[in-house]
């Protein structure tokens, strides 16, 4: 197929095209037809998610550019778009309930939530600070309405407006940072970067730094992660697992794709950075999260620590760290969508509840639900032979190799830290008296959550495949 | 010789039990029975299944056998599996100890039936996987996943502190298996793989085996436990279900002294010489100072919790002596210990369940309405003591003995605990035994029922058997241990030599 535009290849872009027309086609649909469609315009969402996913993986094999360079289609892209494909469609599928009540039946749930991944796929295959800045508004923006899209309630109000002036601040770090960069090298471009880039290079440095403190804001890395725990908590259920899954795939990936392609010459420059964040968020990750009684907030503390975890394979600047972060993202989204679908499983009478202690006695009226949740909780702490245990074992052999023990020591002590308040969860479920029954699963809930923790019992079984496609993956960004 | 994966089925059996009992539904008495039925037969075939490798085991050969490998995870990762003389009795003992394990939880566990006979039947397949696995990750992956299954049978089943004990025992013994893990890696990247006989044979840089020694040795001395880190132990013990406490006395407690004789010694044997005199002085603190502690217990599980402690430093010291005799009385400790203490703590469960309580004060003068019982618990005390004719004597005899070729202050001062021994285990009998039956509650105890003579009289004969002919466990470690305690002293000589150069 050989689609051009001003010269320029369109088939390496075919799925984001698709995607874009889509989202388009599906606005109109809802805009036309009104509240109405809601149901509709969600599945055929979905089916859009999928069909793209399947475009992608049909793309031609090796590296493609398009776009004067500005756009990158390799295994690594492709890996990331599929999983953060994934991500999206799960989360517009456990939100079905969320949007079928007749107060919240806005048609622009989906069409965001498409919109943010197309923001995802451009922010993945970026292949300069144009770009990259293109796809983190596109995606960014998305989110600031859909956390706020439960609009009749004052906490999701507030956590999209928190999320959108924090989102705001960063994104002019970033702006500023790419500025430095673009002062000091003159180019945009990664490849330009890379070539021009030297530790003598005071200010590109400083533009490097500000340029992380974006990205650290968008994978919720401590300093920069304030705004997590709030917007969590705040923003409805299935709009707080989109948040944990897919964003944080794409943003996780250009992290990865920035610093390894544009500043490869420099690693000691972003490596000590880089150290001190995943020490940072892993040790808050662990601690903070120990006094939290919502749920919710809890895997916002937890998903702070885990993007530590994700953070030390990439410090370790190498083809196995690159490698760690591919296992340690698939394994989190899978472990993180999982563990959603449980909190969205807990309902009373048709009210959501969201406390810890709600979760008492569980393994008594829901022993299958309890069971599952045990697993994936457990599999969240890294221990084996469940899932969480492999993204652990391959970011930290990285690390070991890059000679990061001092990161490695600290990063498998706060694990240990981290294992008590998942433990503290599973005495909640198993050795405490039943708190009361709860409500039947619905079927897609269920689905989502047997998927989950099947991944994360069974994992051990068929590493063996996704460990060669990740390696091939990292490989591609050398 | 062997057609089909005998090990491996000896491994996964306990685990298709346990889906059995899985998806045998209900909550009714039948259903609870059907589980019960279940996992006991289950423990039953996996323990005949494992006689079959006991039969085809070949004593004089010293490497692994009934090997088993298949690609796993990347290059230098694999599923591989394999006994020598060091492991099988270990696997022997897991599978033996199971069905008394299921016996002793007939009655005493009447609710979640069917959740704590999984546990039990998952917990099988990593103990046994833990001492089969022939790679170090597939090694960790059993080693830790134990922790799972036995926190919930603590935390669930257990007593009063049952939380306090369950989060004391997993947290304990995460924090020092994840710096093993580290370990791991570091090993990985400088022999290229994980693979325990390829690494056995490959040369770990000094200053490497010094930290990869420590960060093994962390992980081990917990699960061992060692003091200073044994203080979960007793708390453990003390709040687990009856059959909890025997598999974490007769096998859990095994697996630190058997990573020592499968990493410690052959990967790292300078650091073992190095760090052998910290490992003496820690066992000799260890076995005098738990034995006066157990003298002072008043709780029954606690007094052989920490009895078990003093036992086990035995065991580490003639590890570390690497000596034939020290090493082979080693794993023949284990052995006895596994049977003994395992014993132990069944005799406490049978009248914990008459009575509901462990106080020694509770009990006196069982003699009377209780003979079959008496003398029972008469064996094992004297077998805890290290009478000569049970099975207690030779393991800590011949560590003694292999200890005092080396550091006669070591044997010299774990000697006084064979005394102290003698003096906690002596007071326990006579106060829970003899003297008046005068406590009313006492009055109407019936003797041992003939399910509790199932579980018993074996283990009695055991540790009579081994007692008066330890051979055929000798026998079954000989050649692995010679191999072992050659490959370490060939080591440690070869670089004396090379400093005396100097």
């Amino acid at each position: 197929m050989s689609i051009t535009t001003a010269g320029y290849q369109l088939a390496p872009v075919l799925p984001e095209l698709v995607l874009a027309l889509g989202a388009m086609a599906l606005l109109m649909l809802g805009a036309y037809r009104g509240q109405g469609t809601t149901g509709t315009v969600t599945t055929l969402a979905v089916l859009l998610l999928i069909v793209v996913g399947v475009l992608e993986y049909t793309l031609p094999a090796g590296k493609q550019v398009t776009f004067g360079g500005s756009f990158i289609v390799d295994d690594f892209a492709r890996f990331m778009k599929i999983l953060a494909l994934v991500g999206s469609a799960v989360t517009l599928v456990l939100s079905t309930e969320f949007l079928s009540d007749p107060s919240r039946r806005i048609f622009e749930y989906p069409i965001l939530v498409l919109l943010s991944t197309l923001g995802m796929m451009v922010l993945i295959s970026a292949g300069d600070l144009i770009t990259l800045y293109l796809g983190l508004e596109l995606m960014s923006l998305a989110l600031y309405v859909v956390a706020a899209s439960n609009r009749d309630n004052a906490k999701s109000t507030e956590a999209g407006l928190k999320y959108f002036v924090l989102g705001a601040l960063s994104s002019g770090m970033l702006l500023y940072g790419s500025s430095l960069v673009y002062g000091f090298t003159g180019t945009v471009s990664f490849t330009g970067i890379a070539a021009a880039a030297t530790a003598a290079n005071v200010g590109l440095v400083f533009g490097l730094v500000f340029l992380l403190a974006g990205l650290c804001f968008k994978v919720s890395a401590v300093p920069f992660h304030m705004w997590t725990p709030d917007v969590y908590e705040g923003a409805p259920t299935p709009v707080t697992a989109f948040f944990a899954s897919a964003p944080k795939v794409a943003a996780l990936a250009v992290f990865t794709r920035v610093t390894l392609t544009a500043f490869p010459g420099i690693v000691s420059q972003w490596q000590q950075i880089l150290v001190f964040v995943a020490i940072a968020s892993m040790a808050l990750g662990s601690f903070a999260a120990i006094g939290q009684s919502n749920i919710k907030r809890l895997m916002a503390y937890s998903s702070i620590g885990h993007m530590g975890f994700a953070l030390v394979g990439l410090a370790s600047g190498t083809v196995e760290g690159a490698q760690g972060v591919l296992m340690y993202i698939v394994i989190y989204v899978a472990m993180t969508l999982g563990s959603f679908s449980v909190i969205l499983a807990m309902k009373r009478n048709g009210q959501a509840v969201e406390q810890i202690s709600d979760f008492a006695g569980l393994s008594r009226t829901n022993p299958l639900l309890a069971f599952m949740f045990m697993l994936l909780l457990f599999s969240l702490a890294g221990i084996p032979p469940l899932a969480g245990f492999f993204a652990k074992w391959y970011v930290f052999v990285a690390a070991i190799k890059a000679n990061l023990f001092t990161l490695a020591v600290i990063g498998v002590l706060s694990s240990v830290v981290g294992a008590y308040y998942y433990l503290a969860i599973v005495k909640t479920m198993y050795f405490d008296e039943p708190a009361g029954q709860i409500d039947p699963m619905r079927t897609e809930v269920k689905t989502v959550l047997a998927v989950a923790g099947l991944f994360t019992i069974l994992f051990a079984l068929f590493a063996g495949p996704l460990v060669n496609v990740a390696s091939a993956a990292a490989k591609s960004l050398f | 010789m062997t057609t089909w994966p005998i090990l491996s089925v000896t491994t996964f059996l306990p685990l298709v039990g346990a889906l059995i009992v899985y998806l045998s539904r209900g909550d009714d008495e039948a259903a609870k029975r059907n589980s019960r039925w279940i996992a006991l037969w289950t423990t039953i075939i996996t323990f005949a299944v494992s006689v079959i490798l006991v039969m085809r085991f070949d004593p004089a050969n010293a490497d692994f056998q009934f090997v088993e490998k298949s690609a796993w995870l990347a290059t230098g990762i694999t599923y591989h599996m394999g006994v020598d003389g060091i492991s099988l009795p270990l696997v022997i003992l897991t599978t033996a100890i199971m069905p008394f394990c299921i016996i002793a939880s007939w009655k005493a566990i009447t609710n979640r039936v069917r959740e704590y006979m999984m546990a039990f039947l998952i917990l099988e397949t990593l103990m046994i996987g833990t001492f089969s696995a022939l790679d170090l990750v597939l090694f960790y992956l059993f080693f830790e996943g134990g922790l799972i299954p036995m926190f919930l049978i603590i935390g669930v089943w257990g007593g009063p502190r049952r939380v306090y004990a369950s989060f004391k025992f997993f947290l304990y013994t995460l924090l020092g298996s994840v710096l093993m893990l580290l370990a791991i890696m570091a090993l990985y990247w400088n022999g290229g793989t994980t693979d325990i006989p390829a690494l056995m044979h490959t040369a770990v840089p000094r200053s490497l085996q010094t930290w990869a020694w420590l960060a093994f040795f962390a992980s081990f001395a917990v699960k061992m436990p060692m003091w200073p880190v044994h203080t979960w132990l007793p708390d453990a013990h003390v709040e687990a279900p009856t059959a909890g406490s025997v598999v974490l006395a007769a096998i859990l407690l095994k697996m630190g002294g058997y990573g020592f004789l499968r990493f410690s010694l052959p990967m790292f044997p300078l650091a073992s010489h190095d760090f052998a005199p910290l490992v003496f002085t820690m066992s000799a603190i260890a076995i005098i100072y738990t034995s006066l502690v157990a003298l002072m217990q008043e709780d029954m599980k606690k007094l052989i919790a920490y009895s078990s402690v003093a036992h086990m430093g035995f065991v580490t010291m003639g590890i570390f002596a690497g000596t034939m005799q020290g090493v082979a009385g080693g794993v023949f400790q284990m052995i006895s210990h596994g049977i003994v203490s395992g014993a132990l703590f069944l005799c406490v469960g049978i009248v914990y369940d008459r009575m509901h309580t462990r106080e020694i004060a509770a009990y006196g003068g069982l003699v009377n309405r209780m003979p079959l019982y008496a003398l029972t618990f008469m064996v094992f005390t004297m077998a805890n003591v290290g009478l000569p004719g049970t099975s207690g004597f030779v393991g800590e005899f011949m560590t003694l003995l292999g200890t005092f070729k080396v550091s006669i202050p070591t044997a010299f001062f774990a000697t006084f605990g064979v005394i102290l021994s003698a003096a906690y285990a002596l007071w326990l009998y006579r106060k829970v035994v003899f003297g008046a039956l005068v406590k009313p509650t006492l009055m109407s105890m019936k003797d041992l029922t003939l399910r509790e003579c199932v579980t018993l009289f074996p283990l009695i004969a055991l540790t009579i058997l081994f007692g008066v002919y330890p051979k055929p466990v000798l026998d079954m470690s000989a050649a692995s241990v010679q191999q072992l305690v050659n490959n370490y002293n060939t080591a440690v000589t070869a670089v004396k030599a090379a400093a005396l150069l100097q």
